[in-house]
């Protein structure tokens, strides 16, 4: 199982593909299960770098926790959540916000 | 401190105007990002996990309050309202918006700031020993011949895509607190038996996946002759230096390969080109550059015994901190102050936009508007009245700098690791702050005495593990992160590069690692005065393994 995930362009901030366009958060990034999918979700990384909108393409591992989309590897998570040793910052702070509010 | 001239003003601005025009084209989809890398990292702008990151030069560690202020400024402006000091002496922003960059680079400009040639294949940022100009056991300030490698580097058309990047280091002591032997070159300003100055010149140092000791191939070299010399080194370097192997382009690996004794015979022949041309440094000009570093005018304070005397018996806390973060200064009425950026528990080398803008206020007050970045990634006031030093002290409580322990085993050097940097293997700062906590007694901390803990998130080794008394790698091992221990490094004059002392440790046995080795050392060590190093240096790892892995040899 793989998504595509990116760093955008204008901010830098991590993104991953869903729903047609750049999400901000990993949970609901298009799941590619076969290579095929992973070729499609490739070349949608490849135009979009091409077309200026992300840099550091990559389709990384995920799996499926309580029906959100989680990557494998430790580097994926930290993007994914932001800095552990400071959770009042990156994605985390504002599920953090999220679920204070 | 320099004072930039109308070129350098120029210089400067002319940069940010360029690289301005280069991210609004990149950003409106005029260049590629192939194009784009290359210039953006010329201008320190790398991209890591989580956004881009932003390294701004501080050279040879030298700040003023102002320049300390636009610090603070930008962390709230534009980041997330922190920065972290680096080992060579810069300082990084770790959210910023490429679309921000050019208004943070006119902000940094504003105060005679930049963020040039802190990344690329060029000569960095040219660090020194952040007491300099102050430290008692100084033969002259490093700083000048500081500034003048860094107006030679600049844009150096010759040296602006070398193999690989190229560190330089100059130290005026011969206690080296500015780890030239771990550079490419080293510098020991000194003086010979006429009393002339000059430079013991170090090639080829260097940490990495290669550590290597920097090999000194010149006892005594003129200072008029600096920048031929160096020029001479780095046209040898960058002629033969392998170009076809990223890891084995540095020139360490160039010395060690060639050997010192063809490699000297190499730079002297290449030297001999040079050293009565153009490149020979005038006595005007080196005195012009002197000029800028002249020290401030300490006006005897002699009331200061008396203060500090009363102020001990007043407060322990004070005494202590005055014992650990207060080291002698040339002028008796004065001292030099580490301000440490490793409160227990906290991010090695992070300050926040506030805490910038305090200490920049304190500097202002009472240390005649100077500060310095440490490459162990503190801050320093060089120059405070010891009648000053409670006030200081009071000041520094207030916003949570007053942790007296320079030196000791919580003063560690951390990289930014996998919580932050892209090419990091395994975490960093949550070991520091967990063996930080496990050690969080002062007391227990002093009994221990000098104690060198490095940490380091990937074989790149930004965090100098190879060189700390303690060094502790992260790498990643079966998808989890591993710590591997090296023991018996060392930065100073008798630098060493430290040896793995047996198998890795999970994050969570790591800190248990490190207090077993602490015990072991309390247990084997002469009198309190045989600091761990010298300790490590008698004895060897025996003890240290059988400490660590004799059960599993005996359950095996």
């Amino acid at each position: 199982m793989k998504v595509l995930t990116a760093n955008r362009l204008s901010d830098g901030i991590a993104v991953w593909y869903a729903d047609g366009g750049w999400a901000e958060t990993v949970g609901h990034a298009e799941i590619a299960h076969d290579k095929a999918a992973e070729d499609r979700l490739e070349a949608i990384g490849a135009a979009a770098y091409a077309n200026n909108e992300v840099v550091d393409v990559n389709l990384i591992d995920v799996e499926v926790v309580d029906g959100l989309v989680e990557p494998v590897r430790l580097r994926e998570k930290i993007r994914a959540a932001g800095p552990t040793i400071r959770t009042d910052l990156g994605k985390q702070a504002s599920l953090e916000a999220t679920q204070a509010a | 401190m320099y004072r930039y001239d109308e070129f350098d003003q120029d210089f400067v601005h002319a940069r940010v105007a360029e690289f301005s025009d280069q991210v609004q084209r990149r950003l409106a989809g005029e260049i590629t990002e192939d194009q784009f890398r290359p210039l953006r990292l010329m201008n320190g702008v790398y991209l890591q996990l989580h956004a881009y990151m932003l390294r701004i030069a501080v050279p040879y560690g030298t700040l003023n309050s102002r320049q300390l202020r636009m610090l603070g400024h930008i962390a709230r402006k534009y980041d997330k309202g922190y920065g972290h000091f680096t080992t060579r002496q810069n300082i990084q922003f770790n959210w910023p918006a490429l679309s921000d960059i050019p208004a943070i680079l006119a902000d940094l400009a504003s105060v005679e700031m930049h963020a040039i040639q802190t990344s690329g294949n060029c000569i960095r940022n040219v660090t020194a020993d952040h007491f300099a100009g102050a430290a008692a056991d100084e033969v002259a300030d490093p700083r000048p011949y500081a500034e003048i490698l860094r107006q030679w580097s600049s844009v150096h058309p010759e040296f602006s895509f070398l193999p690989r990047k190229f560190k330089i280091a100059v130290t005026g002591a011969e206690r080296d607190r500015a780890a030239i032997q771990t550079h490419d070159i080293g510098l020991h300003l000194k003086k010979n038996a006429a009393g002339e100055l000059g430079f013991a010149v170090y090639v080829g140092g260097g940490q990495g996946r290669t550590p290597m000791v920097a090999k000194k191939i010149r006892d005594f070299l003129p200072e008029a002759d600096l920048l031929s010399y160096c020029t001479a080194i780095l046209r040898v370097y960058n002629l033969y230096g392998r170009r076809d192997n990223k890891y084995k382009a540095r020139i360490k690996i160039l010395v060690h390969e060639t050997g010192v004794e063809e490699i000297t015979r190499q730079i002297e022949a290449e030297w001999q080109e040079l050293k009565d041309a153009e490149l020979k440094l005038p006595e005007a000009d080196i005195q012009a550059i002197n000029a800028y570093f002249a020290p401030p005018a300490l006006t005897a304070r002699p009331e200061g015994d008396a203060l500090v005397k009363q102020a001990r018996l007043d407060s322990k806390s004070f005494s202590e901190w005055l014992d650990q973060n207060v080291v002698t200064h040339r002028h008796p009425d004065y001292a030099a102050v580490t301000i440490s950026l490793k409160g227990i528990g906290e991010v090695p080398g992070d300050a926040t936009d506030s805490q910038m803008e305090a200490v920049a206020d304190i500097a202002e007050k009472y240390a005649f508007d100077e500060l310095r970045v440490s490459h162990e990634q503190n801050l320093i006031l060089p120059h405070v009245a010891r009648a000053d030093l409670k006030a200081v002290y009071d000041a520094l409580v207030e916003i949570g700098l007053a942790t007296a322990n320079s030196n000791l085993i919580s003063d560690i050097i951390s990289c930014p690791g996998l919580d932050y940097c892209a090419l990091a293997t395994a975490r960093s700062i949550p070991i520091a702050q967990e063996i930080s906590q496990r050690f969080a007694s002062l007391e227990r901390q002093r009994e221990i005495g000098e104690l060198k803990l490095k940490i380091s998130g990937c074989i790149n080794a930004c965090g100098h593990h190879h060189v700390g008394h303690i060094g502790i790698l992260g790498v990643e091992k079966k998808g989890s992160e591993l710590y591997q221990v090296t023991l018996g490094g060392s930065a100073d004059e008798n630098t060493s590069v430290g040896e793995i002392i047996g198998r890795g440790f999970s994050s969570e046995e790591i800190t248990d690692a490190i207090e077993q080795i602490v015990d072991t050392y309390l247990g084997l060590r002469l009198s309190p005065d045989e600091r761990f190093i010298d300790a490590y240096r008698r004895v060897g790892p025996a003890p240290f393994k059988e400490a660590l892995y004799a059960g599993e040899t005996k359950a095996a």
